[in-house]
């Protein structure tokens, strides 16, 4: 690799990040706008034309409070807890395709930062990791709430992940690859993978609001029972890593739930755009087609949380094993006799 | 048992069916109808730019009135004192001097006035008891403020700005 490479990739990596970080800021405010617009309200509108500056707001109220770490929790861990959170929600969007290679001049720029042939593995790893921020977090602060939170988070997340593996296999079935690159150029134009596995899309979904502990499954917070679950004891900017980690993790999984289902950058009649448009401007569209189809999947989240009541413990787990997991192996052996017989 | 009344209902709960056990016909349903609240007008207010009107009856602030030529209505009877049940009124009277006719309308007027808008319980019932029609709740909400102390209003918050001026 060259030292060109290494500088483009360099440039990437902050780009992503700050995209990633931005977008997670403004999600606090288009929760809250959203959530306002959804029961018939205005939201916020006071800081700045429409409230626009209302997350640099919050984030400077933050920064600004008090950091209290409580006498009896272990102050290493819970320091550890918010870092290993957010830490673990950006290293999702190190593998997913943003776009086409794209021509800058002479050279050519592939808008990936890293193109690992098992990317699939890679995000279930980072995911799985996720857990730990919480868990941590919530067994440092010596509360009860908190910890009880953490063993939400924990079970919650462990639960939901194996039928999140099952619905993926069945995908894998049809595309034969791990590498999310490859995955996004077989959906090339129309042929999007969501056609070919609605319930595996399905499934995918109701596990990724699970895993990024959103309404209806977000147990871990359960400000009615909990206090704030695991990040009761909490205050200033860790308290906010906690919460941007949450919008990160949204962000990112809806960019794979993009990638994986809904064709990534890929849109019909892709091909003619590209030809008339050159090869600068063309890929852009794509990332362009890929961040509207993210936000949309963002705006479903918001949609979903001021839509519908948290579960019951019991019946969250109720779903998770008895519903889903039995639902993704019969997707699996559908998808394998339909692959094979027709 | 027999019932000891006839309010008693049965509920008959029967087993969810398929569709209610899917689960989803419920989401979309849901999603629908908050999918059509997100289009509807907001019902905000933004107060302080915007005001809801208020009834024709309604009883804000105090107004201690004036006559027609400018004069204070108020005798310091105490009438409002006397009537007001949470003993929000106090009030030093005075005589009126030689040349300060065309300030009161009586020989008798209030020196000192005074309402503690904390006590006050916007009832109205000063306004009923006053016999010159000097008193009206026609006022604004009575504003925020940050010491007790300032919730006190004399004279000059209460008297009606004076004519052609």
């Amino acid at each position: 690799m060259e030292l060109g490479d290494i500088i483009i990739k360099f440039i990437l990596v902050v780009i992503i990040f700050a995209i990633s970080l931005v977008v997670a800021m403004y999600s606090t405010y288009a929760e809250r706008k959203i959530a306002a617009f959804f029961q018939d309200r205005i939201g916020p509108n006071r800081a700045g034309p429409w409230g626009l500056l209302q997350p640099l707001c919050d984030g400077a109220k933050m920064f600004l409070k008090e950091e209290i770490i409580p006498t009896n929790a272990s102050a290493f861990l819970f320091i550890a807890g918010p870092s290993l959170a957010i830490l673990t929600a950006c290293l999702g969007s190190a593998v997913i395709p943003w776009g086409q290679n794209i021509q800058i001049g002479s050279r050519v720029v592939e808008l990936q930062v890293a193109d690992i042939n098992v990317g699939v593995l890679y995000i279930f790893g980072v995911v799985s990791l996720g857990v730990y921020g919480v868990m941590i977090g919530g067994w440092a602060s010596n509360n009860k709430y908190s910890l009880l939170g953490a063993i939400r988070a924990a079970s919650q997340n462990i639960s939901y992940e194996i039928s999140m593996g099952l619905s993926i296999i069945a995908l894998l079935m049809l595309t034969g690859t791990l590498s999310l690159r490859e995955l996004a150029a077989q959906q090339h134009d129309w042929h999007w993978n969501v056609l070919r596995q609605p319930l595996g899309f399905l499934l995918f979904i109701v596990c990724a609001f699970a895993e990024t502990n959103r309404t209806p499954f977000d147990l871990p917070e359960c400000e009615t029972e909990l206090v704030g679950g695991y990040h009761t004891e909490y205050s200033s900017m860790k308290l906010g890593f906690y919460l941007f980690a949450e919008y990160i993790n949204m962000f990112i999984s809806s960019a794979v739930m993009a990638t994986l289902y809904w064709g990534g950058y890929n849109y019909p009649g892709m091909d003619w755009v590209l030809v008339h448009t050159g090869p600068t401007i063309g890929p852009l569209i794509g990332v362009i087609v890929l961040f509207a189809k993210i936000f949309l999947f963002i705006f479903f989240f918001m949609w979903v949380r001021w839509t519908i009541p948290r579960f019951r413990y019991d019946q969250l787990m109720d779903l998770g094993w008895k519903v889903l997991i039995p639902l993704a192996i019969a997707n699996i052996v559908l998808t394998g006799l339909i692959s094979n017989y027709l | 048992m027999e019932s000891l009344s006839n309010k008693r209902k049965l509920i008959e709960s029967k087993p969810l069916n398929f569709w209610e056990r899917a689960y989803l016909p419920a989401i979309i349903s849901g999603l629908s109808i908050t999918m059509k609240h997100f289009f509807r007008k907001p019902v905000t207010i933004s107060y302080p730019e915007e005001k809801r009107e208020f009834s024709e009856n309604f009883r804000g602030m105090h107004s201690l009135k004036r006559d027609e030529n400018g004069k204070e209505r108020c005798t310091a009877c105490g009438l409002c004192a006397l009537s007001c049940p949470a003993e929000a009124i106090t009030m030093t009277a005075a005589e009126r001097q030689k040349g300060e006719e065309h300030l009161y309308r009586e020989e008798k007027y209030a020196a000192v006035y005074e309402i503690n808008m904390l006590r006050c319980i916007f009832c109205g019932l000063c306004e009923e008891a006053c016999p010159k029609e000097a008193i009206y709740l026609d006022g604004d909400i009575v504003p925020a403020d940050y010491l007790r102390k300032d919730f006190i209003y004399g004279k000059d918050k209460l008297v009606e700005a004076p004519l052609n001026q």
